[in-house]
Formats: C-alpha cells, sequence, structure tokens
C-alpha cells in the first residue's frame, strides 16, 4: 500500500478525523460515474495561470524553478488533457492565506497558486519560486519540509489525486509526520523531485521533474 | 550489462497527502458548488456539514461532486471549471466554512445501470491523509436503493449515513426548489460509509 492510512497519530490532526470503520467496497467496483471524470479545456484557464512568476506586476523574491513531470496511468500510459492545480508557500515559507500566521513576509509578487492542462505526453510544466520551509503547531519545533501541493484529475473521479511534491536531499524529512506516515521509504521517495540539468534553463532557472502516477481504477479495461 | 528490468517504468501510484488547511485561495473557484445555473427549473440544492469524531464541524475541509445528468447521462463536455452559462458542468466543489457548511446547486441525477439516483463524493481536508469518497443517495428512491448494488452491501444501520434528507421546499416567484441535507461524518457513532475504491 503506497498511501498513508487514515489514523497517524505522529500528525496530530488525524486523531478525530480519520474513518474509524472498515471502508466498504460495492460489489461491482466503481461505477460508470466514478470512473468518469470532468474535463476542463484550455478556455477554462488563464494564459499566465502556469507561470507562478508572472501573475503580478513584478518578479517575487526567491529562486526561480521550473517544475514539470509526466502524468501516467497504472500501465504508464500518458494522462492528456488532465487538469493540474498547484499550491505552495513563497519563498520566506508563507502563504497567501489569510490563516497562515507565520510571522514571515508575504511577497506582494507572489500568490502561489497555478493550474495547467497536461500536453499530449501527459507532461506538466509549471514556472514558479522555490517554496521555504515553514513552522507549523503539530508539536513542539514541527517544521514542514518545502513542498508544493498538486491537485490531478485523471480519466476517473475514482483515480483523483491530491499530494505534495517534495525537493531532493531536504533534511527535515526525517521530522515531518506528514510525509513519514507513508510507512516504506521508496514509497516516500515516489513524492520527491529530482533536479534535471536537461530542465534546468542555463542563465536562468534551476528545473525539476517529477512524475505522477495514479492509481489503477479495478473496473477499467 | 543493464538487466531489461532496469528499464521498466516503476509504476507503483504516487501517494497521497493531505490537502493541508491553506488551500482555500488556490482551489475553490467562483462558480465551484453551481453545478447549473440558478434559474434551472429542476434545481436542487444539497447542503450540509461536515464533523469530525467529536461532532465538532470541520472547517477546512474540500467537498467535491460529481454526477451525471438529470436523465442518467454521464457528462463528456469540458466545462468542469468554467460552465457554459447554459448549461450542466456535472462537476461541483465547494471549501466548507467555518461551521462546517458545504452546499451545491445541481440537478437530481437519473439512473444508470443497476444503480440508484446518486453523486459522488469525495472529501479533502487537514487531518485526512487521503481523501474520503462516499456516495450520496435520495429519500425518494427507497425502492431501488434494495438493488443498488453498494447499498445492498452496507450493513441496513448504517445504510441512512449514504442517503440525503429532504428538508425544505423553498418556494419562490420560479417555483419550488428542493433541498437536500447531507452531513457527512468522519468518524464517530454515525460515521459515513466510505468508499474503499
Amino acid at each position: 500500500m503506497t498511501h498513508p492510512p487514515y489514523l497517524y497519530p505522529g500528525y496530530r490532526s488525524t486523531v478525530l478525523r480519520a474513518p474509524a470503520r472498515e471502508l466498504v467496497m460495492p460489489k461491482l467496483g466503481p461505477d460508470s460515474i466514478e470512473l468518469a471524470s470532468p474535463v476542463f479545456g484550455h478556455q477554462e484557464l488563464g494564459r499566465l495561470d502556469d507561470d507562478l512568476t508572472a501573475q503580478h506586476s513584478g518578479e517575487p523574491l526567491g529562486e526561480r524553478i521550473i517544475v514539470t513531470g509526466r502524468l501516467l496511468d497504472a500501465s504508464g500510459r500518458p494522462v492528456r488533457g488532465a487538469l493540474v492545480e498547484v499550491w505552495q508557500a513563497n519563498a520566506a515559507g508563507r502563504y497567501a492565506h489569510l490563516g497562515d500566521r507565520h510571522p514571515a513576509p508575504l511577497d506582494p509578487n507572489f500568490t502561489g497558486a497555478g493550474r495547467c492542462l497536461t500536453d499530449d505526453e501527459g507532461r506538466y510544466r509549471f514556472v514558479t519560486i522555490k517554496p521555504g520551509a515553514y513552522p507549523w503547531r503539530n508539536h513542539p519545533n514541527a517544521w514542514r519540509p518545502a513542498h508544493i501541493h498538486f491537485s490531478v484529475f485523471g480519466t476517473a473521479f475514482a483515480q483523483r489525486l491530491i499530494t505534495q511534491m517534495y525537493f531532493p536531499g531536504d533534511p527535515l524529512f526525517a521530522y515531518d509526520p506528514i510525509m513519514q506516515s507513508i510507512s516504506e521509504q521508496k514509497d516516500r521517495d515516489r513524492l520527491v523531485s529530482r533536479l534535471d540539468m536537461d530542465t534546468t534553463t542555463p542563465e536562468w532557472a534551476l528545473g525539476y521533474q517529477w512524475d505522477i502516477v495514479l492509481g489503477d481504477t479495478p473496473m477499467e479495461a | 550489462m543493464t538487466d531489461i528490468l532496469d528499464t521498466v517504468p516503476d509504476l507503483a501510484p504516487t501517494p497521497s497527502q493531505t490537502v493541508g488547511p491553506f488551500f482555500g485561495y488556490a482551489l475553490p473557484y467562483a462558480e465551484g458548488p453551481e453545478v447549473v445555473p440558478g434559474w434551472h427549473p429542476d434545481a436542487i440544492t444539497v447542503r450540509g456539514r461536515v464533523l469530525d469524531g467529536a461532532g465538532a464541524p470541520v472547517p477546512d475541509a474540500l467537498v467535491e461532486i460529481w454526477q451525471a445528468d438529470a436523465d442518467g447521462r454521464v457528462p463528456s463536455g469540458v466545462g468542469g471549471l468554467r460552465r457554459a452559462p447554459h448549461d450542466f458542468s456535472g462537476f461541483g466543489r465547494c471549501a466548507t466554512d467555518p461551521a462546517g457548511q458545504y452546499w451545491f446547486r445541481t440537478v437530481k441525477p437519473g439512473a444508470s445501470g443497476p444503480d440508484a439516483p446518486h453523486i459522488a463524493v469525495l472529501v479533502f481536508a487537514r487531518g485526512l491523509l487521503k481523501p474520503v469518497r462516499t456516495r450520496l443517495y435520495f429519500p425518494q428512491d427507497a425502492g431501488a436503493h434494495e438493488a443498488d448494488p453498494l447499498l445492498s452491501a452496507v450493513p441496513a444501520e448504517r445504510r441512512p449515513t449514504l442517503v440525503a434528507e429532504a428538508v425544505a421546499e423553498a418556494v419562490s416567484e420560479a417555483g419550488g426548489t428542493r433541498t437536500y441535507r447531507f452531513d457527512i461524518h468522519l468518524q464517530g457513532e454515525r460515521e459515513t460509509v466510505f468508499l474503499g475504491i
């Protein structure tokens, strides 16, 4: 099982929110609606939605990066035209969200939210700023490793996935209960992007590659 | 020499992680809860709360619905985020408010195949390392529920957690709008039935 359990007491908020009863499997598996997915078109997205550094009048502070990869199904086929949504903290580790009380500066030139559709090879691509680590109140001296939140649709609503992408070699991994909720190292590694010199644009931005694989839908042929 | 297995892509699924508390400026969008326009003659309202194991509202959950149209057809056109003004998108997204409440305006889906009419529901939240998936059925279809492949697999005492409650007939000049209440209990005595798919 590559997914984390619902209950992981080290991540305190799971204690009262994790379902405790056994999950029910419908006799016939996913139904016709769960095997289909909402469809999104280019006209539904804004022109600058995939460039998080270009959404304001000035350039955001921080380390400019390119994040790209492929969205694949369990058979390795590219998932084309799928909606990928991202959101993240700014370079100082602060979200442009009213609920974020971390005393780090907001950046007037960075909102930190983006969208794109995968291309014919299943590829997504964002230009953004490397997010900072930030503290949270899960336990004393708790810090989240730098991450970008990803929300993706597949070809079936049963494949819907929200997850987080991390950066290679972050020393905070070992202290992060959200990442450690995944029991196997090899599965945690699936959330870590890799620095890629082919994606890196000389004199401009480092590039990171990260592929996303969507789970099987049991009834799919 | 490289073993052929080294070149086979690793296709284990990417693990899920929590949506966290700070998605509110990124994922919700203006028409998210409006699966059909307000003037639609068959519009219904679905509303409810997301509650934790202590019965406290969950103010940082994201509820998504996905459903067939009134004739039981699965939507296949674009428009998930920006529905054409007269259209039905089939997809809705609503973040819960500080009282844990969400709402959608949609139409009652028609039946398709062996299934009683229902809406697919996904809930993401801080504290949920992966989403919970359930289905919303309608109280007037009790007959069809007997034969439904999911409901018939659920112990009778837990079936009511999957059936919305008809709460009001708010009459306006345009006619009545039927409202259904569907609370989602993540945990506890009244824990909603969640699906393992």
